[in-house]
C-alpha cells in the first residue's frame, strides 16, 4: 500500500507541471504555491522523509520528486519530453549507487489482461533501459508491470486512461528503507 | 454412477473450501432460429426431489436455445409407461422425455428415465443416475446432457464448470460455479488481483496468475484439496499458463530476460524451456487441440496480432491480417476455429476465424469483450464484457445467434475459463 502512497500524491503534485495531458483550468501562467502562513517551507539539511528517503527525492520543489512517466496508446516508447526526467533520475542513481528503484509498468483498462501485462512491462523496461543508457546500473533497477490491475484513476474516459499508461519510479535507500 | 458420487464430493470439498457468495444470475438474450420442440414430463415420485430434477433439466436445455419446451400438464409417466406417439406429436412435440425418481438395488436414490422419438414413435434410450438431495441439479444436468446429445448428435456441456474472478468490495475471489452459473463456490479469496485462471485438462486443478506476492506469480490449485504450487516466480512478470491438452506442461510467459516471451514447463514447474525469441511482446499462448501447435498475440509486426507456433518452438506464422488489434487467441476444442479479441473502430469484440477457410466473422456488438473461452464441445464462447459500467460474463453461441448474460449483483465479474467435459 505504502508503495501506491507515494505515486498517488506525487500525482497530485505533478497535476501542475507542463508535462501532463491535463490542461490548466485557469488558462493562465501556473501560480506559485506558497505555504500558508509565511510562504517559506521549513527544509532540515540531511533530513529524511517519512519513508527514510533523502528530501531532494520527495520535495515538490525538487525535479526528483516527479516519478511518472506518460506513454501514448498502444505505445512503450519514452516520449521526448521526459527525456529530462529521466535523465534527472539517472544523475542521482549514479550519484547514490546504493540506491535501488522499481520501475512498475501500467496500462490503461482496455483491450486484453495479459497484453496489458506484457505492455506495461514493456513502458518499464524502456524506462529502465533509459536509465542504463545514462549509468545508473542494472543491478540497481528492477522492471516490473502491473498491467492493468492497478489503475491511479479509476475512471473510464480518454483523461482516466491517460493517466494510466505510466510507469512509476520508487526509490529505496542503501540502508533497505524506502517505497518499496 | 460412481461418477455422481465423486462429483459429491468434489462439491462438498469446494464449498468447504471457501464460503460460496455472489451467486451468478444468468438472462438469456437470444435464441437459435429452428428449435427442437421437446417435452419434459414431471418425474413422478418424490415431488420435491422431481421438481429439482425436472426445472434443471428444462431449464438447461432452453437456455441452450436449440430447444423449445412443449407444455406437459395433466402427463403422468414414468420411465416404462406406455406413449401415446400421436397425442405428443399433436401436441407438438419431436421428443419426450418420462421418468421417476426410484430407489437403487443397494437404497440410493435414483433418477431413471427415457427418451422417445415421437415422430418415429421410437424410444432413443434411457439412463439411470445415482443421487441424493444435494446433488439433485447434478442428476437434472446429466440427464439434460443425454437430451442434448440424443437430439443434436453433439456432446451436452450441462455438467461442466466455469471458474471466473469476481472483484468485489476490494476483494477478488476465484469462483466455481455450475456451467448455468448456480453453486458457486470460492477457491481462493485474495486483496491482490488474480488473472488468467485455465482448466488442466482432467478438470481438478486450476492455473492462474496471483498478485498475491506484489508481481504477476503462476500458481496450481487443486480444487478438492485446496493446494496450491508455485510452477512460476522468474525475475519480472510470470503469467498467462496454458495446458497442453496432455495435462503434462503449460506453455507461460516470462519477461526475466527482459520483453515478455513464450516458454513451456512442466507442471510442476521444472524443466523450463523457451519457445520464441523476438524483439517484442509475445504472450497468451494457447495450444491447438492435437497439442501440435501454439497460438500466440505478438506485436513484432508493429501491432498485436496472433500468430502460430509450433509447440516446442520455430518459426512463427501469422494468422490474422485484419485491423491493428487482435489478441487473446482461443483454438476451439474441434480444432475447427479460432476465437479471439479484434479491436474494430475502438471498440473490442469477439470473433472467430475459420481454420480452413481464414474468414473472419465478428459475433459481438460490445465495446470491451476481453478472454473468450470455449464451452468443450465448441458450440459456445464464454467472455468476459461490460455492461452499464459493470463486468458480466456473457456466453454467445459459435454462430452469434444465442447470447445469455452471467451477472453478480455486487460486483464485476471477469476472467471466464469453461471447464472441461465432465468425466
Amino acid at each position: 500500500m505504502k508503495k501506491l502512497l507515494i505515486p498517488a500524491l506525487l500525482s497530485a503534485l505533478i497535476l501542475g507541471c507542463s508535462s501532463t495531458p491535463i490542461p490548466d483550468e485557469n488558462g493562465g501562467a501556473p501560480v506559485e504555491s506558497r505555504g500558508a502562513s509565511s510562504g517559506v517551507a521549513p527544509v532540515t539539511a540531511g533530513g529524511v522523509d517519512a519513508n527514510g528517503l533523502p528530501r531532494e527525492l520527495t520535495d515538490p520543489k525538487s525535479k526528483l520528486s516527479q516519478r511518472s512517466i506518460y506513454f501514448d496508446l498502444d505505445k512503450y516508447e519514452v516520449k521526448d519530453e521526459y527525456k529530462d526526467l529521466v535523465a534527472s533520475h539517472a544523475k542521482y542513481l549514479v550519484a547514490n549507487r546504493g540506491f535501488k528503484m522499481l520501475i512498475q509498468g501500467n496500462t490503461d483498462e482496455r483491450g486484453s489482461r495479459e497484453y496489458n501485462l506484457s505492455l506495461g512491462q514493456k513502458r518499464a523496461e524502456a524506462v529502465k533501459r533509459s536509465l542504463v543508457l545514462l549509468g545508473a546500473k542494472e543491478e540497481q533497477l528492477e522492471s516490473v508491470s502491473l498491467g492493468e490491475e492497478k489503475p491511479k484513476n479509476a475512471g473510464h474516459d480518454e483523461s482516466a486512461w491517460s493517466e494510466n499508461r505510466r510507469a512509476d519510479m520508487l526509490y529505496k535507500a542503501a540502508d533497505g528503507r524506502g517505497e518499496f | 454412477m460412481q461418477r455422481i458420487t465423486r462429483r459429491a464430493f468434489l462439491a462438498f470439498a469446494l464449498l468447504t473450501a471457501g464460503v460460496a457468495q455472489a451467486q451468478l444470475s444468468i438472462e438469456i438474450t437470444g435464441a437459435g432460429a429452428n428449435r427442437i420442440p421437446v417435452a419434459i414430463a414431471d418425474l413422478l415420485g418424490d415431488a420435491t426431489a422431481s421438481r429439482v430434477i425436472t426445472s434443471t433439466v428444462r431449464s438447461d436445455l432452453e437456455r441452450s436455445g436449440l430447444f423449445k419446451l412443449i407444455d406437459t400438464t395433466g402427463a403422468a409417466l414414468d420411465e416404462n409407461a406406455q406413449i401415446n406417439h400421436a397425442d405428443w406429436k399433436s401436441r407438438g412435440a419431436d421428443a419426450l422425455a418420462a421418468g421417476s425418481i426410484g430407489r437403487s438395488p443397494d437404497g440410493r436414490m435414483e433418477a431413471r428415465f427415457r427418451l422417445y422419438d415421437t415422430q418415429k414413435a421410437v424410444s432413443l434410450g434411457g439412463a439411470a443416475y445415482i443421487t441424493s438431495n444435494e446433488q439433485l441439479r447434478a442428476a437434472g444436468h446429466r440427464i439434460a446432457d443425454y437430451i442434448y446429445e440424443k437430439l443434436t448428435g453433439e456432446k451436452g456441456i450441462f455438467s461442466t464448470r466455469i471458474a471466473y474472478v469476481v472483484k468485489s468490495r476490494g476483494q477478488f475471489l476465484l469462483q466455481i460455479a455450475d456451467a448455468d452459473g448456480q453453486g458457486a463456490a470460492t477457491a481462493l479469496t485474495s486483496t491482490e488481483p488474480i488473472i488468467s485462471p485455465a482448466w488442466s485438462p482432467d478438470g481438478s486443478k486450476l492455473a492462474y496468475v496471483s498478485f498475491e506476492k506484489k508481481k504477476p506469480v503462476i500458481y496450481v490449485h487443486s480444487l478438492a484439496s485446496g493446494q496450491r504450487s508455485i510452477v512460476a516466480n522468474f525475475k519480472g512478470s510470470n503469467s498467462a499458463p496454458a495446458w497442453s491438452p496432455d495435462g503434462r506442461k503449460l506453455a507461460i510467459v516470462l519477461s526475466k530476460d527482459g520483453n515478455s516471451q513464450l516458454y513451456a514447463v512442466n507442471a510442476d514447474g521444472s524443466g523450463l524451456q523457451r519457445l520464441t525469441q523476438s524483439g517484442g511482446i509475445d504472450t497468451e499462448p494457447r495450444y491447438s487441440a492435437d497439442g501440435g501447435t501454439i497460438f500466440f498475440t505478438s506485436d513484432r509486426g508493429g501491432s498485436p496480432q496472433i500468430y502460430q507456433v509450433g509447440a516446442s518452438g520455430g518459426e512463427a506464422r501469422r494468422v490474422t491480417f485484419e485491423g491493428s488489434y487482435n489478441v487473446s487467441p482461443r483454438p476451439s476444442p474441434d480444432g475447427k476455429s479460432l476465437a479471439f479479441i479484434s479491436r474494430r473502430e475502438g471498440r473490442f469484440q469477439l470473433a472467430t476465424m475459420d481454420l480452413a477457410s481464414r474468414q473472419v466473422q465478428v459475433l459481438t456488438d460490445s465495446n470491451k469483450d476481453e478472454s473468450p473461452s470455449f464451452a468443450p464441445n465448441s458450440r459456445m464462447i464464454l467472455i468476459a464484457t461490460e455492461v452499464g459500467g459493470r463486468g458480466v460474463l456473457s456466453a454467445v453461441s459459435s454462430d452469434g445467434r444465442i447470447k445469455q448474460r452471467l451477472s453478480v449483483a455486487a460486483g464485476d465479474v471477469r476472467e471466464p475459463a469453461w471447464g472441461p467435459f465432465y468425466k
